[in-house]
Protein backbone atom coordinates (compact mmCIF):
# COMPACT_ATOMS: atom_id res chain seq x y z
CA UNK A 1 0.00 0.00 0.00
CA UNK A 2 1.67 3.07 -1.09
CA UNK A 3 1.89 6.05 -3.36
CA UNK A 4 4.28 7.44 -5.57
CA UNK A 5 4.59 10.92 -7.10
CA UNK A 6 6.80 12.76 -9.21
CA UNK A 7 4.88 15.51 -11.11
CA UNK A 8 5.69 19.00 -12.45
CA UNK A 9 3.27 21.34 -12.54
CA UNK A 10 3.33 25.26 -13.40
CA UNK A 11 0.88 27.28 -11.82
CA UNK A 12 0.95 30.99 -11.91
CA UNK A 13 3.86 31.74 -10.26
CA UNK A 14 4.36 28.62 -8.74
CA UNK A 15 7.35 26.03 -10.17
CA UNK A 16 5.60 22.95 -8.42
CA UNK A 17 8.13 20.24 -8.28
CA UNK A 18 7.11 16.91 -6.17
CA UNK A 19 8.55 13.90 -6.00
CA UNK A 20 7.83 11.58 -2.54
CA UNK A 21 6.48 8.38 -1.47
CA UNK A 22 3.92 7.74 0.56
CA UNK A 23 3.91 4.69 2.65
CA UNK A 24 1.40 3.28 4.86
CA UNK A 25 -0.16 5.65 7.40
CA UNK A 26 -1.10 9.14 7.53
CA UNK A 27 1.47 11.26 5.25
CA UNK A 28 1.45 14.72 6.15
CA UNK A 29 2.19 17.47 3.41
CA UNK A 30 3.12 20.23 5.24
CA UNK A 31 4.08 24.01 4.13
CA UNK A 32 2.91 27.63 4.17
CA UNK A 33 -0.21 28.28 2.09
CA UNK A 34 0.76 28.76 -1.33
CA UNK A 35 3.68 26.65 -0.97
CA UNK A 36 1.37 23.71 -3.67
CA UNK A 37 -0.06 21.51 -1.06
CA UNK A 38 -3.73 21.64 -2.90
CA UNK A 39 -2.30 21.01 -6.52
CA UNK A 40 -0.49 17.82 -5.47
CA UNK A 41 -3.54 16.68 -3.99
CA UNK A 42 -5.48 17.55 -6.07
CA UNK A 43 -3.26 16.26 -9.12
CA UNK A 44 -3.56 13.42 -7.11
CA UNK A 45 -7.36 12.64 -6.97
CA UNK A 46 -7.06 13.58 -10.82
CA UNK A 47 -9.02 16.97 -10.48
CA UNK A 48 -5.91 19.26 -11.75
CA UNK A 49 -3.33 17.44 -14.73
CA UNK A 50 0.00 18.17 -13.64
CA UNK A 51 2.20 19.44 -17.09
CA UNK A 52 4.32 16.34 -16.55
CA UNK A 53 4.96 13.33 -14.63
CA UNK A 54 3.76 10.28 -13.01
CA UNK A 55 1.23 9.15 -10.32
CA UNK A 56 1.20 5.44 -9.14
CA UNK A 57 -0.98 4.20 -6.45
CA UNK A 58 -0.47 0.71 -5.30
CA UNK A 59 1.23 -0.21 -8.38
CA UNK A 60 -1.61 1.41 -10.53
CA UNK A 61 -0.70 3.99 -12.76
CA UNK A 62 -3.46 6.85 -12.27
CA UNK A 63 -1.60 9.47 -14.44
CA UNK A 64 1.87 9.13 -16.40
CA UNK A 65 2.59 12.09 -18.96
CA UNK A 66 4.96 10.29 -21.29
CA UNK A 67 2.54 7.25 -21.84
CA UNK A 68 -0.55 9.63 -21.99
CA UNK A 69 -2.76 7.95 -19.32
CA UNK A 70 -5.18 9.76 -16.87
CA UNK A 71 -7.51 7.87 -15.36
CA UNK A 72 -10.45 10.07 -14.44
CA UNK A 73 -11.41 11.26 -11.17
CA UNK A 74 -14.02 9.15 -10.77
CA UNK A 75 -12.02 5.58 -11.92
CA UNK A 76 -9.31 6.85 -9.48
CA UNK A 77 -10.64 4.96 -6.20
CA UNK A 78 -9.08 8.56 -3.91
CA UNK A 79 -11.67 9.71 -1.25
CA UNK A 80 -11.32 13.65 -1.06
CA UNK A 81 -11.90 15.08 2.20
CA UNK A 82 -12.29 19.12 1.15
CA UNK A 83 -11.32 22.14 3.56
CA UNK A 84 -15.22 22.85 2.57
CA UNK A 85 -17.17 19.96 3.34
CA UNK A 86 -19.40 20.29 0.13
CA UNK A 87 -21.44 18.16 1.06
CA UNK A 88 -25.03 18.12 -1.61
CA UNK A 89 -27.30 20.41 -0.41
CA UNK A 90 -30.61 18.81 -1.68
CA UNK A 91 -29.49 16.03 0.03
CA UNK A 92 -30.22 14.33 3.62
CA UNK A 93 -27.24 13.42 5.56
CA UNK A 94 -27.98 10.00 4.88
CA UNK A 95 -27.65 10.30 1.33
CA UNK A 96 -24.71 12.49 0.80
CA UNK A 97 -22.38 9.29 3.79
CA UNK A 98 -23.94 6.96 0.76
CA UNK A 99 -23.32 9.13 -2.44
CA UNK A 100 -20.25 6.83 -3.24
CA UNK A 101 -21.30 3.45 -1.81
CA UNK A 102 -22.00 0.56 -2.95
CA UNK A 103 -24.29 -0.73 -0.01
CA UNK A 104 -25.22 0.92 3.04
CA UNK A 105 -23.77 -2.40 5.23
CA UNK A 106 -20.95 0.24 6.91
CA UNK A 107 -23.41 3.43 7.35
CA UNK A 108 -23.70 2.53 10.84
CA UNK A 109 -19.88 1.46 11.93
CA UNK A 110 -18.99 4.54 10.38
CA UNK A 111 -21.49 7.17 11.39
CA UNK A 112 -21.00 5.95 14.96
CA UNK A 113 -17.12 6.23 14.86
CA UNK A 114 -17.39 9.62 13.24
CA UNK A 115 -20.24 10.37 15.95
CA UNK A 116 -23.09 11.67 13.20
CA UNK A 117 -25.48 8.44 13.96
CA UNK A 118 -28.08 11.18 14.90
CA UNK A 119 -27.99 13.57 12.51
CA UNK A 120 -28.84 11.06 9.27
CA UNK A 121 -31.81 12.48 8.62
CA UNK A 122 -30.75 16.01 8.58
CA UNK A 123 -30.06 18.58 5.94
CA UNK A 124 -26.28 19.82 5.61
CA UNK A 125 -27.52 22.85 5.90
CA UNK A 126 -28.67 22.69 9.28
CA UNK A 127 -25.69 21.19 10.95
CA UNK A 128 -22.48 22.66 12.48
CA UNK A 129 -19.23 23.29 10.97
CA UNK A 130 -17.71 20.59 12.65
CA UNK A 131 -20.44 18.03 11.68
CA UNK A 132 -20.09 18.76 8.24
CA UNK A 133 -16.38 18.32 8.55
CA UNK A 134 -17.25 14.61 9.93
CA UNK A 135 -20.27 13.87 7.53
CA UNK A 136 -17.34 14.79 4.76
CA UNK A 137 -14.51 12.24 6.45
CA UNK A 138 -17.60 9.64 6.57
CA UNK A 139 -18.87 10.51 3.27
CA UNK A 140 -15.32 9.60 1.85
CA UNK A 141 -14.58 6.94 3.97
CA UNK A 142 -17.66 5.38 2.52
CA UNK A 143 -17.18 5.10 -0.58
CA UNK A 144 -14.54 2.30 0.06
CA UNK A 145 -11.11 4.16 -1.63
CA UNK A 146 -7.87 2.81 -2.02
CA UNK A 147 -6.60 6.05 -0.64
CA UNK A 148 -7.95 8.75 1.25
CA UNK A 149 -7.03 12.43 0.85
CA UNK A 150 -7.87 14.92 3.42
CA UNK A 151 -6.95 18.89 2.24
CA UNK A 152 -6.80 20.55 5.21
CA UNK A 153 -10.24 19.58 6.42
CA UNK A 154 -10.09 21.01 10.13
CA UNK A 155 -8.41 24.48 8.66
CA UNK A 156 -12.19 26.12 9.12
CA UNK A 157 -13.19 25.24 12.33
CA UNK A 158 -12.51 26.93 15.87
CA UNK A 159 -10.54 25.10 18.73
CA UNK A 160 -13.03 23.24 19.99
CA UNK A 161 -14.09 21.71 16.86
CA UNK A 162 -10.42 20.59 15.63
CA UNK A 163 -10.44 19.21 19.52
CA UNK A 164 -13.69 17.63 19.03
CA UNK A 165 -12.64 15.87 15.46
CA UNK A 166 -9.17 15.03 15.82
CA UNK A 167 -9.72 12.25 18.05
CA UNK A 168 -11.79 10.79 15.08
CA UNK A 169 -9.04 11.01 12.55
CA UNK A 170 -6.52 9.07 15.27
CA UNK A 171 -8.77 6.17 15.18
CA UNK A 172 -9.32 6.66 11.59
CA UNK A 173 -5.42 6.96 10.93
CA UNK A 174 -5.22 3.47 13.44
CA UNK A 175 -8.26 1.75 12.95
CA UNK A 176 -9.50 2.26 8.83
CA UNK A 177 -6.44 0.72 7.15
CA UNK A 178 -5.64 2.87 4.65
CA UNK A 179 -3.20 5.27 3.61
CA UNK A 180 -3.66 8.73 4.23
CA UNK A 181 -2.97 11.94 2.40
CA UNK A 182 -2.80 14.89 4.89
CA UNK A 183 -2.74 18.60 3.53
CA UNK A 184 -2.13 21.13 6.76
CA UNK A 185 -0.40 24.16 7.18
CA UNK A 186 -0.73 23.29 11.26
CA UNK A 187 2.02 22.03 13.16
CA UNK A 188 -0.16 20.67 16.15
CA UNK A 189 -2.38 18.89 13.59
CA UNK A 190 0.31 17.30 11.83
CA UNK A 191 2.21 16.40 15.16
CA UNK A 192 -0.81 14.47 16.08
CA UNK A 193 -1.47 12.68 13.13
CA UNK A 194 1.26 12.55 10.94
CA UNK A 195 3.49 9.08 10.19
CA UNK A 196 5.49 10.64 7.21
CA UNK A 197 6.23 14.30 6.80
CA UNK A 198 6.49 15.84 3.27
CA UNK A 199 7.64 19.16 3.86
CA UNK A 200 6.92 21.91 1.02
CA UNK A 201 8.60 25.29 0.39
CA UNK A 202 7.23 27.42 -3.00
CA UNK A 203 6.46 24.02 -4.66
CA UNK A 204 9.70 22.04 -3.95
CA UNK A 205 10.05 19.27 -1.41
CA UNK A 206 12.45 20.59 1.39
CA UNK A 207 12.37 17.22 3.14
CA UNK A 208 10.61 14.07 3.56
CA UNK A 209 11.01 11.07 5.86
CA UNK A 210 9.84 10.00 9.40
CA UNK A 211 7.45 12.32 10.98
CA UNK A 212 9.31 12.08 14.66
CA UNK A 213 12.73 12.37 12.83
CA UNK A 214 11.50 15.36 11.07
CA UNK A 215 10.15 17.45 14.00
CA UNK A 216 13.25 16.61 15.76
CA UNK A 217 16.08 18.21 13.29
CA UNK A 218 16.89 21.24 14.04
CA UNK A 219 17.61 22.15 10.57
CA UNK A 220 14.14 22.25 9.59
CA UNK A 221 13.28 24.83 12.66
CA UNK A 222 12.62 27.65 10.38
CA UNK A 223 9.80 26.04 8.59
CA UNK A 224 7.83 24.86 11.36
CA UNK A 225 8.56 27.99 13.24
CA UNK A 226 10.65 28.99 16.09
CA UNK A 227 7.58 29.15 18.19
CA UNK A 228 5.84 26.01 17.60
CA UNK A 229 8.62 23.99 16.62
CA UNK A 230 8.88 21.02 18.95
CA UNK A 231 9.83 17.23 19.05
CA UNK A 232 6.98 14.71 19.16
CA UNK A 233 7.99 11.59 21.40
CA UNK A 234 5.92 8.08 20.91
CA UNK A 235 5.27 6.28 24.41
CA UNK A 236 3.04 4.20 26.31
CA UNK A 237 0.68 5.24 29.54
CA UNK A 238 2.45 3.86 32.24
CA UNK A 239 0.03 4.80 35.09
CA UNK A 240 -2.68 6.50 36.25
CA UNK A 241 -2.09 8.67 39.35
CA UNK A 242 -4.68 9.30 41.57
CA UNK A 243 -3.55 13.61 41.63
CA UNK A 244 -4.96 13.76 37.86
CA UNK A 245 -1.49 13.02 36.10
CA UNK A 246 -0.85 10.27 33.98
CA UNK A 247 2.79 8.90 33.77
CA UNK A 248 3.88 8.09 30.36
CA UNK A 249 6.98 6.22 29.85
CA UNK A 250 9.39 7.08 27.02
CA UNK A 251 12.50 5.93 25.57
CA UNK A 252 14.62 8.32 27.91
CA UNK A 253 12.72 7.65 30.97
CA UNK A 254 8.73 8.73 32.26
CA UNK A 255 7.16 11.83 31.68
CA UNK A 256 4.44 12.72 34.27
CA UNK A 257 1.77 15.03 31.93
CA UNK A 258 -1.61 16.37 32.71
CA UNK A 259 -4.85 13.47 33.25
CA UNK A 260 -5.52 11.68 29.63
CA UNK A 261 -7.87 8.76 28.88
CA UNK A 262 -6.00 5.42 28.57
CA UNK A 263 -5.33 2.58 29.91
CA UNK A 264 -2.21 1.19 31.18
CA UNK A 265 -0.45 0.14 27.91
CA UNK A 266 -1.96 2.29 25.49
CA UNK A 267 0.01 4.00 22.84
CA UNK A 268 0.46 7.84 23.05
CA UNK A 269 2.85 10.85 21.07
CA UNK A 270 3.58 13.53 22.95
CA UNK A 271 4.54 16.59 21.47
CA UNK A 272 6.59 18.86 23.64
CA UNK A 273 7.45 22.58 21.91
CA UNK A 274 11.20 23.92 21.97
CA UNK A 275 10.33 26.70 24.34
CA UNK A 276 9.02 24.85 26.91
CA UNK A 277 12.24 22.59 27.43
CA UNK A 278 15.09 24.13 29.66
CA UNK A 279 18.35 22.94 30.31
CA UNK A 280 20.09 22.37 33.41
CA UNK A 281 23.97 20.75 34.02
CA UNK A 282 23.12 19.26 37.18
CA UNK A 283 19.47 17.56 38.32
CA UNK A 284 17.55 20.32 39.67
CA UNK A 285 16.26 19.54 42.84
CA UNK A 286 13.11 21.52 45.03
CA UNK A 287 11.85 22.66 41.88
CA UNK A 288 8.19 22.61 40.68
CA UNK A 289 8.44 21.09 37.11
CA UNK A 290 7.85 17.54 37.59
CA UNK A 291 9.61 16.02 34.52
CA UNK A 292 13.38 15.72 34.50
CA UNK A 293 14.86 13.66 31.91
CA UNK A 294 18.78 12.94 31.54
CA UNK A 295 19.97 13.96 28.05
CA UNK A 296 22.81 14.56 25.97
CA UNK A 297 23.16 16.95 23.80
CA UNK A 298 23.43 15.82 20.22
CA UNK A 299 23.67 18.48 18.00
CA UNK A 300 23.01 23.09 18.38
CA UNK A 301 21.88 24.76 15.61
CA UNK A 302 22.02 28.81 16.57
CA UNK A 303 18.93 30.60 15.04
CA UNK A 304 19.07 34.25 13.36
CA UNK A 305 18.37 35.95 16.34
CA UNK A 306 18.95 35.08 20.29
CA UNK A 307 18.02 31.90 20.12
CA UNK A 308 19.56 28.52 19.98
CA UNK A 309 17.92 25.54 19.17
CA UNK A 310 19.65 22.04 20.86
CA UNK A 311 18.98 18.74 20.23
CA UNK A 312 19.27 16.54 22.60
CA UNK A 313 18.96 12.73 22.57
CA UNK A 314 16.36 10.94 25.06
CA UNK A 315 16.91 7.51 25.03
CA UNK A 316 16.99 6.41 21.36
CA UNK A 317 14.48 9.59 20.59
CA UNK A 318 15.55 13.29 19.74
CA UNK A 319 14.06 16.04 21.38
CA UNK A 320 14.46 19.74 20.50
CA UNK A 321 14.93 22.52 23.53
CA UNK A 322 15.37 26.11 22.72
CA UNK A 323 17.68 28.67 24.58
CA UNK A 324 18.96 31.73 24.13
CA UNK A 325 23.07 31.78 22.98
CA UNK A 326 23.50 33.24 26.40
CA UNK A 327 22.26 30.64 28.01
CA UNK A 328 23.76 28.09 25.93
CA UNK A 329 27.16 29.33 26.12
CA UNK A 330 27.27 29.81 29.81
CA UNK A 331 26.57 26.10 30.11
CA UNK A 332 29.12 25.42 27.76
CA UNK A 333 26.63 23.16 25.66
CA UNK A 334 28.27 21.59 23.09
CA UNK A 335 27.30 17.93 21.65
CA UNK A 336 28.41 15.46 23.63
CA UNK A 337 27.79 17.25 26.70
CA UNK A 338 25.30 15.29 29.44
CA UNK A 339 22.89 17.53 31.08
CA UNK A 340 19.28 17.30 31.89
CA UNK A 341 15.70 17.95 30.28
CA UNK A 342 13.29 20.18 32.72
CA UNK A 343 9.90 19.84 31.53
CA UNK A 344 6.66 20.90 33.03
CA UNK A 345 3.37 19.13 32.88
CA UNK A 346 1.43 21.51 32.23
CA UNK A 347 2.97 23.18 29.35
CA UNK A 348 2.17 19.46 27.48
CA UNK A 349 -1.92 20.73 27.10
CA UNK A 350 -4.19 17.93 26.78
CA UNK A 351 -4.02 18.77 22.87
CA UNK A 352 -0.55 18.07 22.31
CA UNK A 353 -0.80 14.35 23.16
CA UNK A 354 -2.48 11.81 20.84
CA UNK A 355 -3.18 8.53 20.06
CA UNK A 356 0.36 6.69 19.33
CA UNK B 1 -68.28 26.82 -19.09
CA UNK B 2 -69.00 25.45 -22.88
CA UNK B 3 -71.71 28.30 -22.39
CA UNK B 4 -68.83 30.78 -21.72
CA UNK B 5 -67.28 29.90 -25.18
CA UNK B 6 -68.12 29.04 -28.65
CA UNK B 7 -66.93 26.24 -30.08
CA UNK B 8 -64.31 28.13 -32.64
CA UNK B 9 -63.27 29.88 -29.02
CA UNK B 10 -62.75 26.73 -27.35
CA UNK B 11 -61.22 25.20 -30.30
CA UNK B 12 -58.78 27.78 -30.20
CA UNK B 13 -57.87 27.19 -26.42
CA UNK B 14 -57.75 24.10 -26.59
CA UNK B 15 -55.14 24.09 -29.99
CA UNK B 16 -53.03 27.11 -27.95
CA UNK B 17 -52.47 25.04 -24.67
CA UNK B 18 -51.65 21.61 -26.87
CA UNK B 19 -49.06 23.95 -29.37
CA UNK B 20 -47.38 25.44 -26.05
CA UNK B 21 -47.21 22.13 -24.53
CA UNK B 22 -45.67 20.33 -26.69
CA UNK B 23 -43.49 23.20 -27.83
CA UNK B 24 -42.28 23.40 -24.23
CA UNK B 25 -41.94 19.65 -23.27
CA UNK B 26 -40.11 19.12 -27.08
CA UNK B 27 -37.88 22.22 -26.64
CA UNK B 28 -36.99 22.06 -23.22
CA UNK B 29 -34.29 19.03 -23.01
CA UNK B 30 -32.39 21.01 -26.46
CA UNK B 31 -32.54 23.97 -24.57
CA UNK B 32 -31.11 22.42 -21.31
CA UNK B 33 -28.30 21.09 -23.70
CA UNK B 34 -27.72 24.33 -25.40
CA UNK B 35 -27.97 26.02 -22.05
CA UNK B 36 -25.03 23.36 -20.68
CA UNK B 37 -22.79 24.25 -23.83
CA UNK B 38 -23.02 27.60 -23.73
CA UNK B 39 -22.77 27.49 -19.94
CA UNK B 40 -19.77 25.49 -19.58
CA UNK B 41 -18.45 24.40 -23.03
CA UNK B 42 -14.76 25.73 -24.13
CA UNK B 43 -15.12 25.06 -27.85
CA UNK B 44 -14.82 27.24 -31.30
CA UNK B 45 -18.20 28.80 -31.95
CA UNK B 46 -19.84 29.21 -28.84
CA UNK B 47 -20.49 32.86 -29.34
CA UNK B 48 -21.98 32.16 -33.04
CA UNK B 49 -24.25 29.60 -31.26
CA UNK B 50 -24.88 31.89 -28.36
CA UNK B 51 -26.14 34.48 -31.27
CA UNK B 52 -28.07 32.12 -33.30
CA UNK B 53 -29.89 30.71 -29.91
CA UNK B 54 -30.99 34.47 -29.54
CA UNK B 55 -31.42 35.82 -32.70
CA UNK B 56 -35.59 34.78 -32.53
CA UNK B 57 -35.62 37.07 -29.70
CA UNK B 58 -34.65 40.02 -31.52
CA UNK B 59 -35.82 39.69 -34.90
CA UNK B 60 -39.15 40.56 -35.97
CA UNK B 61 -40.98 37.65 -35.59
CA UNK B 62 -42.69 37.65 -39.06
CA UNK B 63 -38.89 37.10 -40.64
CA UNK B 64 -38.01 34.15 -38.26
CA UNK B 65 -41.62 32.75 -39.79
CA UNK B 66 -40.94 33.49 -43.41
CA UNK B 67 -37.59 31.82 -42.71
CA UNK B 68 -39.20 28.81 -41.32
CA UNK B 69 -42.03 28.94 -44.33
CA UNK B 70 -38.99 29.16 -47.40
CA UNK B 71 -37.33 25.84 -45.40
CA UNK B 72 -40.18 24.05 -44.89
CA UNK B 73 -42.72 24.86 -47.20
CA UNK B 74 -43.74 21.59 -49.08
CA UNK B 75 -41.62 22.79 -52.48
CA UNK B 76 -38.64 23.67 -50.33
CA UNK B 77 -36.09 20.75 -50.31
CA UNK B 78 -35.82 20.40 -47.03
CA UNK B 79 -39.67 20.55 -46.29
CA UNK B 80 -40.15 17.83 -48.98
CA UNK B 81 -37.01 15.89 -47.36
CA UNK B 82 -39.02 15.75 -44.06
CA UNK B 83 -42.65 15.30 -46.12
CA UNK B 84 -40.55 12.08 -47.27
CA UNK B 85 -40.31 10.52 -43.96
CA UNK B 86 -43.37 11.80 -42.80
CA UNK B 87 -43.33 15.15 -41.48
CA UNK B 88 -44.96 18.19 -42.34
CA UNK B 89 -44.72 21.36 -40.70
CA UNK B 90 -45.82 24.06 -42.89
CA UNK B 91 -49.64 25.19 -42.75
CA UNK B 92 -50.09 22.06 -39.87
CA UNK B 93 -50.51 22.97 -35.41
CA UNK B 94 -47.15 20.86 -35.99
CA UNK B 95 -45.65 23.93 -37.44
CA UNK B 96 -47.36 26.18 -34.89
CA UNK B 97 -45.73 24.07 -32.29
CA UNK B 98 -42.21 24.54 -34.05
CA UNK B 99 -42.70 28.30 -34.43
CA UNK B 100 -43.50 29.07 -30.87
CA UNK B 101 -41.09 26.52 -29.45
CA UNK B 102 -38.08 28.29 -31.67
CA UNK B 103 -39.77 31.57 -30.48
CA UNK B 104 -39.33 30.77 -26.57
CA UNK B 105 -36.14 28.91 -27.21
CA UNK B 106 -33.59 31.95 -26.59
CA UNK B 107 -35.66 32.94 -22.88
CA UNK B 108 -35.88 29.14 -21.75
CA UNK B 109 -31.97 29.24 -22.76
CA UNK B 110 -30.81 32.13 -20.68
CA UNK B 111 -32.79 31.36 -17.45
CA UNK B 112 -31.44 27.33 -18.07
CA UNK B 113 -27.77 28.72 -18.35
CA UNK B 114 -28.06 31.32 -15.16
CA UNK B 115 -29.32 28.08 -13.40
CA UNK B 116 -26.16 26.16 -14.50
CA UNK B 117 -23.64 28.80 -13.64
CA UNK B 118 -25.09 29.18 -10.06
CA UNK B 119 -23.93 25.41 -9.55
CA UNK B 120 -20.99 25.16 -7.69
CA UNK B 121 -18.98 23.06 -9.86
CA UNK B 122 -16.85 22.00 -6.91
CA UNK B 123 -19.89 19.88 -5.52
CA UNK B 124 -19.58 18.14 -9.02
CA UNK B 125 -16.00 17.75 -8.48
CA UNK B 126 -16.95 16.52 -5.09
CA UNK B 127 -19.13 13.88 -6.80
CA UNK B 128 -16.76 12.92 -9.17
CA UNK B 129 -13.65 11.88 -6.28
CA UNK B 130 -16.63 9.78 -5.03
CA UNK B 131 -17.29 7.52 -8.10
CA UNK B 132 -19.62 9.37 -10.09
CA UNK B 133 -19.29 9.45 -13.91
CA UNK B 134 -20.70 12.77 -16.01
CA UNK B 135 -23.92 11.62 -16.59
CA UNK B 136 -24.22 10.39 -12.88
CA UNK B 137 -23.13 13.81 -11.32
CA UNK B 138 -25.36 15.48 -14.09
CA UNK B 139 -28.80 13.24 -13.14
CA UNK B 140 -27.89 13.58 -9.09
CA UNK B 141 -26.23 16.37 -8.82
CA UNK B 142 -26.42 19.29 -11.69
CA UNK B 143 -30.19 18.92 -12.24
CA UNK B 144 -31.74 18.66 -9.23
CA UNK B 145 -29.79 21.74 -8.81
CA UNK B 146 -30.88 23.96 -11.61
CA UNK B 147 -34.54 22.36 -11.72
CA UNK B 148 -35.78 25.91 -10.15
CA UNK B 149 -34.22 27.52 -13.16
CA UNK B 150 -35.28 24.99 -15.40
CA UNK B 151 -39.04 25.03 -14.18
CA UNK B 152 -38.73 29.27 -14.71
CA UNK B 153 -37.25 28.32 -18.29
CA UNK B 154 -39.95 26.43 -19.20
CA UNK B 155 -42.88 28.99 -17.74
CA UNK B 156 -41.52 31.43 -19.69
CA UNK B 157 -41.39 29.03 -23.01
CA UNK B 158 -44.89 28.30 -22.09
CA UNK B 159 -46.05 31.79 -21.65
CA UNK B 160 -44.02 32.73 -24.65
CA UNK B 161 -44.76 29.98 -26.92
CA UNK B 162 -49.00 30.63 -25.57
CA UNK B 163 -48.69 34.13 -26.95
CA UNK B 164 -46.91 33.69 -30.29
CA UNK B 165 -48.40 35.33 -33.10
CA UNK B 166 -45.96 36.62 -36.08
CA UNK B 167 -44.14 33.57 -36.81
CA UNK B 168 -47.10 31.02 -36.42
CA UNK B 169 -49.09 32.88 -39.04
CA UNK B 170 -46.87 33.58 -41.54
CA UNK B 171 -45.53 30.06 -41.46
CA UNK B 172 -48.74 27.94 -40.77
CA UNK B 173 -51.24 30.53 -41.32
CA UNK B 174 -54.77 30.95 -39.46
CA UNK B 175 -56.53 27.60 -40.55
CA UNK B 176 -59.24 27.51 -37.52
CA UNK B 177 -58.88 23.79 -35.88
CA UNK B 178 -55.77 23.24 -37.33
CA UNK B 179 -53.41 26.57 -36.73
CA UNK B 180 -55.52 29.23 -35.32
CA UNK B 181 -54.26 29.47 -32.10
CA UNK B 182 -55.33 32.18 -29.07
CA UNK B 183 -53.87 34.92 -30.12
CA UNK B 184 -54.51 34.27 -34.30
CA UNK B 185 -58.25 33.73 -33.15
CA UNK B 186 -58.54 36.97 -31.20
CA UNK B 187 -56.74 39.08 -34.44
CA UNK B 188 -59.30 37.05 -36.96
CA UNK B 189 -62.54 37.90 -34.77
CA UNK B 190 -60.89 41.44 -34.15
CA UNK B 191 -60.93 41.39 -38.32
CA UNK B 192 -64.97 40.32 -38.34
CA UNK B 193 -67.85 42.57 -37.53
CA UNK B 194 -69.40 41.81 -34.15
CA UNK B 195 -66.36 39.43 -33.29
CA UNK B 196 -65.31 41.84 -30.07
CA UNK B 197 -67.26 39.95 -27.82
CA UNK B 198 -65.45 36.43 -28.53
CA UNK B 199 -62.03 38.42 -28.73
CA UNK B 200 -63.06 40.22 -25.43
CA UNK B 201 -63.70 36.27 -23.69
CA UNK B 202 -60.50 35.10 -25.38
CA UNK B 203 -58.40 38.00 -23.99
CA UNK B 204 -59.91 36.90 -20.52
CA UNK B 205 -58.59 33.44 -21.03
CA UNK B 206 -55.33 34.42 -22.19
CA UNK B 207 -54.92 36.97 -19.06
CA UNK B 208 -56.13 33.97 -16.92
CA UNK B 209 -53.99 31.37 -18.22
CA UNK B 210 -51.12 33.45 -18.16
CA UNK B 211 -51.98 34.31 -13.98
CA UNK B 212 -52.36 30.76 -12.97
CA UNK B 213 -48.92 29.92 -15.02
CA UNK B 214 -47.16 32.37 -13.73
CA UNK B 215 -48.79 31.71 -9.54
CA UNK B 216 -48.28 27.84 -10.27
CA UNK B 217 -44.43 28.78 -11.22
CA UNK B 218 -43.85 30.93 -8.61
CA UNK B 219 -45.25 28.51 -5.44
CA UNK B 220 -43.38 25.50 -7.12
CA UNK B 221 -40.13 27.09 -7.56
CA UNK B 222 -39.92 28.54 -3.96
CA UNK B 223 -40.87 24.47 -3.21
CA UNK B 224 -38.05 23.69 -5.20
CA UNK B 225 -35.58 26.04 -3.95
CA UNK B 226 -36.13 25.07 -0.02
CA UNK B 227 -35.59 21.50 -1.03
CA UNK B 228 -32.28 22.56 -3.01
CA UNK B 229 -31.12 24.48 -0.05
CA UNK B 230 -32.81 22.88 2.82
Amino acid sequence: MSLDVDIRHRLGALDLRATFDAPEGVTALFGRSGAGKTSIANAVAGLLRPNAGRIVLNGRVLFDHADRIRVPVHRRRIGYVFQDARLFPHLSVRANLLYGATNDRDLDRIAEMLGITDLLTRRPQNLSGGEQARVGIGRALLSSPDLLVMDEPLASLDRDRKDEILPYLERLRDEAGMPILYVSHSVEEVARLATTLVLLDAGQVVRAGPAAALFSDPDLVPIFGPRTAGSVLAGRIAAQHADGLTEVSVSGGALLLPGMPGTPGAPVRVRIEAQDVMIALSRPRDISALNVLPVIVNALHPGQGPGVMVQLRSGSDLMLARVTRRSAEALALAPGTPCFAVLKSVSVARRDVGRG
Amino acid sequence: MTTLLGPQEWAAVGLSLKVAMVATLVSLPLAVGVALLLARGRFVGREALNVVVHLPLVLPPVVVGYVLLITLSPVAPLGQGLAALGVVFAFRWTGAALAAGIMGFPLMVRAIRLAIEAVDPRLEDAAATLGASRLRIFATITLPLILPGVLAGSVLGFAKAMGEFGATITFVSNIPGETRTLPSAIYAFLQQPGGEGAALRLVTVSIIVATVALIASEALARRMARRVRG
